[in-house]
């Protein structure tokens, strides 16, 4: 019991943190909340839903392809959206984040109709449940959440350590215009920054819906990882794990012994107890510009 | 009479509400519109005109504080949701009337409004954004808890209230209502706007620092504007409730608050005139969509909804990105087209 409850709260600390990534990845190049993350998670499981379609039972070509496209998605999103709200001021640009959400929330039904689809079916996978030591059960989707999860975080450290690009977008995203002026190309590393993020948040969609199947509702889950960034800190990674870890064993335990109706508050409650406290969250920077 | 390019000649000039004969002429018009109407729309019109009416209030008060005082507020639906909700919970769990419900209203919409601003006392811009969009859940919950121990998860019924013997019931009676209320908030924000209160508003949108270095007292005036702004909103919840008889939790979801702020944005930020013509523009939008729809292919049009919502997102997002100063600015080039002609520009050495 007890450690089926620590399951559960590992993978969706997983999903949080995953998601999470994303809000953080955007928000330190541009100082941008991206509101519609959700959304375009959500379309990577219809991404998944339509190349599973193509390539009936082949999981090798349509998982990959997948991912190819909602890469691709979120370089379309920047350069044929979010780029023009480049250096407008800060409500606009989310608000055009809000309503790209609508958009999409939209046009995912007029696609793909509004019933509950499963693409674990079309690529001929059972998803089947592992049992773990100790009388725990895990789906073998959600075990994959987890190991994504630890790969995707790896990945980013050595990739903003490390390499040239993970560097000019450090650059980039402390102080944009010396970044420029010595000759970064800012479209880029934006782009760069939504296509990443649309990666990581279309993979959770995918293996979201191989797990329960995808719908127009499921964009409600990128919400509620919002509170999981802020209460790790906007622009700190590590600060979102922590963050995740924190809000999903809140949730899980208090809908295990409190009372399952408060499952979507209860990330919004320890925000707006980080958003009184320790407005910069636990690990994030303190900034002066947008927080008194 | 000078016209309206120009500095007023005289001090009543200055504070006249209507300072040109164009304006005279104008506002009689909508005047003799506004008492024609009920007598010569059809039902359909009527509702169509109390709906935009009812939205105009509320996007009213999110323009006090969104458009002149600079505070974000994701959580509108929230205030609906309170003033609605007290007056479900009012009249059905103490048979409360009208003049009781409408007071405790307003009373919980202070305090909410007082919950909501505390925030920004210590939060700017988007981080302000954030903590009224978790005050919203926080809002829905309370109500949602509320329906499901009370076993009333559809919603809540409410009586059409009487006033004096005179039941408020049917889309006239409701008309002149909504016309009263909307034409007493109008003026009420006006005035406000140049009062003490409402200047302290706009210093402080413009630059807090400054407007802190003038003697403005900056947590008095943020706060009074988030309070002024939900009694607005809880009170246009309470009207919504007895006007659609019936109250649910579901009806005030984030899509709703969502698009009281696209209201304020497709209107025209830091005007009046430009919440109601977001409201209007809301509120009739779904209708042209399913009008339009019956030119689409079937395969389209049988989602109405999800249509819906892509077109109302879309055109969000051309606002945005082509006419940031919303209908109003469009409004205003049109004006200034006419009021300048056959000038392009003011001439110089004008004002």
């Amino acid at each position: 019991m007890a450690l089926q409850l620590l399951v559960n709260i590992l993978v969706l600390a997983s999903i949080y943190a995953l998601l999470g990534s994303g809000y953080v990845l955007i928000y330190r190049v541009s100082r941008l909340f991206n509101l519609a993350h959700g959304e375009l998670m959500m379309f990577g499981a219809y991404l998944l839903l339509t190349t599973g379609s193509m390539f009936h039972h082949d999981p090798l070509v349509a998982v990959p392809l997948a991912l190819v496209l909602s890469l691709a998605l979120g370089i379309l999103v920047y350069f044929g959206l979010m780029r023009w709200m480049t250096g407008e001021n800060a409500l606009a640009a989310m608000l055009m984040t809000i309503a790209l959400g609508i958009f999409l929330r939209g046009i995912v039904v007029l696609f793909w109709s509004a019933s509950q689809q499963y693409p674990g079916s079309q690529l001929g996978w059972g998803n089947p449940p592992i049992a773990l030591p100790g009388g725990a059960r895990i789906s073998s989707a959600s075990l994959a959440l987890i190991v994504t999860a630890v790969v995707v975080f790896i990945a980013l450290y050595l990739f903003l350590r490390l390499t040239a690009y993970g560097i000019r977008m450090r650059a980039a995203g402390q102080n944009a215009l010396l970044a420029a002026q010595r000759g970064i190309g800012l479209h880029g590393m934006f782009a760069l920054a939504w296509a990443i993020s649309t990666l990581t948040g279309g993979a959770v969609g995918m293996l979201l819906s191989l797990d329960s199947g995808v719908d127009n509702t499921m964009a409600i889950i990128g919400l509620k990882a919002f509170p999981a960034v802020l209460v790790g800190g906007l622009d700190s990674l590590l600060g979102v794990i922590l963050g995740a870890l924190i809000v999903a064993a809140a949730e899980v335990t208090i809908i295990q012994y409190v009372n399952p109706l408060l499952s979507d508050v209860v990330p919004f409650f320890l925000l707006l107890a980080v958003l009184a406290v320790r407005p910069w969250g636990l690990l994030g920077s303190r900034e002066q510009l947008d927080r008194v | 009479m000078s016209t309206s390019v120009g500095l007023p000649t005289r001090h009543a000039l200055g504070l006249a509400v209507i300072d040109t004969n164009l304006k005279r002429v104008a506002f009689s018009v909508l005047a003799v519109l506004i008492v024609i109407f009920p007598f010569v729309g059809s039902p359909f019109l009527i509702d169509l005109v109390n709906q935009v009416l009812l939205a105009s209030i509320a996007a009213i008060a999110l323009m006090l504080l969104t458009g002149f005082a600079g505070q974000i507020s994701l959580g509108h639906a929230g205030f609906l949701a309170t003033g609605a909700f007290t007056v479900g919970i009012l009249a059905n769990e103490f048979g409360s009337t009208f003049w009781v419900t409408l007071p405790i209203a307003a009373l919980a919409g202070a305090t909410l409004g007082l919950i909501f601003g505390l925030p920004s006392l210590r939060l700017r811009s988007l981080y302000l954004g954030i903590s009224t969009l978790g005050l919203h859940f926080v809002v829905i919950y309370i109500g949602n808890e509320y329906q499901a121990r009370r076993g009333l998860n559809t919603g809540l019924a409410v009586d059409p209230p009487s006033i004096g013997g005179l039941v408020l019931t049917g889309g006239r009676t409701w008309y002149v209502v909504f016309m009263f209320a909307t034409i007493a908030t109008v003026l009420f924000s006006l005035n406000l706007l140049r009062t003490r209160t409402g200047r302290a508003w706009k210093a402080v949108k413009d630059r807090e620092v400054v407007a802190e270095a003038l003697g403005i007292n900056v947590v008095h005036a943020k706060l009074s504007a988030f309070i002024v702004s939900s009694i607005i909103t809880t009170l246009a919840g309470a009207l919504f409730a007895y006007f659609r008889n019936f109250v649910s939790i579901d009806a005030f979801d984030l899509y709703l608050g969502i698009q009281y702020v696209a209201m304020v944005i497709i209107g025209g930020m830091g005007s009046i005139l430009g919440a109601i013509l977001g409201a209007a523009f809301v509120v009739l939008f779904p209708y042209a969509i399913e009008f339009g729809a019956n030119f689409l292919p079937t395969r389209f049009a049988s989602q109405i909804f999800a249509l819906n919502y892509s077109a109302f997102g879309l055109v969000m997002m051309l606002f945005l990105l082509f006419e940031p100063q919303g209908l109003v600015g469009i409004w205003r080039r049109v004006q200034n087209y006419f009021r300048l002609w056959p000038f392009k520009r003011l001439p110089r050495g004008r004002l």
